[in-house]
């Protein structure tokens, strides 16, 4: 396991996610707290495709005949 | 659009000739086609989040949770082995060109030299320390040392099937062109038999696309060859799926057969390509009878954060009172006289008599597809 460190949030909050967890395969409300915000931050991060690499690939899946 | 394993699409590539120039004066490391194509997928954002060969901590920590050191689901190590005389000369801090027919191809940063433990990789990967295991059996053949470090990829390897070679930036775009919100996932290592056509439709007629990955790479005796199984879901293709739901794209990875395990491995590939959905099916990259046939859909529930959905069958076939291809969810006559199973073994063995197996066992297409070769099998 990497290293951890504590964040507080508040009570009502971690017990809707006790709740939301119930039946679920995660196990604790640490191990949901930490998927969610890596979802999170990962959508932030995702975005470094400009639209000229994107028209390249157009092309290529064109010429490839996966697109019209 | 479906996030990446780890949230970003790596991509190590660089093919400028300043640095295919620079990497000439590195030492060498010579790698074979399967290490190549691996180091391909590293590059192109496959195995995203991996940017290089495991260290000793992710290594460890692999074996240990099936996770990443930072916790992300992983289950297979991604390494480069070295043998001692190798390693003499190196240092971590090194950068080192691996080269395929003497050419440069990629550059490793050696951050990390370590020796490893063969055993514990074997039992921990593929649950067996059998020498009749052929991952086993690779594993054993492999150098004492591991070098890790992060690659740049100078030159793409050479590919049997560059009309069907897309890498996840490929992929990616592709479905937002389609309009696919959600996509499911096909991993094959085989020729397509009714069963399995309808497995991939059943699971397409709730999502709005269908990718159909073939499995190029080394395999063992007896499995079909690459461009068998190309030409056999062309037919498919071609006579039974239609154009604006379903695609196919390869996947240039070596088989494992490490099969729970290697079933996360192939739900991670297909979520960096894009999919949503992974169809885990019947003894899933499984070998002999090292595995359940249903392990590989038990192992999911230890990763609820996966980050992609898998779908799983137990099983397809006929039955002769539904008068259907069915499975056993919506058919009450498992078990009875009136079930007849897809028998892949069965098949196979009409085939290599050079017969066409009956239409309800496979489509006249895709048999005479296989039929054109002379020998579709690996020696
Ligand atoms: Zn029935």
């Amino acid at each position: 396991m990497p290293e951890e460190r504590d964040i507080s949030i508040p009570q009502s909050l971690y017990k809707r996610i006790q709740e939301r967890i119930k039946g679920t395969g995660f196990s604790s409300v640490d191990e949901y707290v930490t998927y969610v915000l890596r979802e999170v931050l990962s959508e932030d991060e995702a975005g470094e495709f400009t639209e000229e690499d994107e028209e390249k690939v157009r092309e290529r899946l064109r010429s490839l005949g996966y697109l019209e | 659009m479906i996030s990446p394993h780890g949230g970003r699409l790596v991509k190590r590539v660089d093919f400028s000739e300043k640095r295919i120039e620079e990497a000439k004066d590195l030492k060498k490391k010579e790698i074979n086609l399967d290490k190549y194509r691996d180091l391909a997928n590293i590059a192109h954002g496959l195995f995203s989040p991996l940017e290089g060969y495991m260290d000793n901590n992710n290594f460890e920590a692999v074996l240990k949770d099936g996770r990443l050191d930072n916790d992300i689901p992983w289950t297979v190590p991604i390494v480069m082995d070295a043998v001692e005389e190798e390693v003499s000369e190196l240092r971590e801090g090194d950068d080192i060109a691996l080269s395929y027919n003497g050419e440069p191809v990629g550059i490793l940063e050696i951050s990390d030299i370590y020796r490893y433990d063969k055993g514990k990789y074997v039992r921990s990967v593929f649950g067996t320390d059998s020498m009749e295991h052929p991952g086993v059996q690779r594993v054993f053949s492999m150098g004492d040392y591991l070098l890790g470090g992060k690659i740049t990829l100078l030159k793409d390897p050479p590919t049997q099937f560059p009309r069907y070679r897309l890498w996840p930036e490929d992929t990616r775009v592709l479905f937002r062109e389609k309009g696919w919100k959600k996509v499911v996932g096909f991993q094959t290592r085989n020729t397509p038999h009714i069963g399995h056509e309808y497995v991939q439709k059943a699971a397409l007629t709730l999502v709005d696309g269908l990718l159909i990955n073939p499995l190029i790479g080394k395999k063992k005796k007896g499995d079909f060859r690459d461009e068998v199984i190309i030409k056999a879901y062309e037919a498919l293709f071609e006579n039974y799926y239609p154009k604006n739901t379903a695609t196919m794209s390869i996947i240039e990875t070596e088989m494992r057969y490490a099969g729970p395990k290697e079933a996360i491995f192939h739900a991670i590939m297909r979520k960096n390509l894009g999919c949503t959905h992974f169809i885990v099916g019947r003894d899933h990259a499984g070998v002999g009878n090292f595995y359940g046939p249903f392990d590989a859909h038990k192992i999911f529930s230890d990763y609820p954060d996966l980050g992609i959905e898998p779908i799983f069958f137990r099983s397809f076939y006929y039955c002769k009172k539904c008068r259907a291809v069915v499975n056993d969810k919506i058919c009450p006559h498992q078990d009875s006289e009136y079930q007849i199973n897809f028998s892949g073994t069965k098949i196979r063995q009409l085939l290599m008599e050079g017969k066409r197996p009956p239409e309800d066992m496979m489509r006249p297409e895709v048999a005479d597809a296989i039929l054109s070769f002379e020998n579709p099998l690996v020696d």
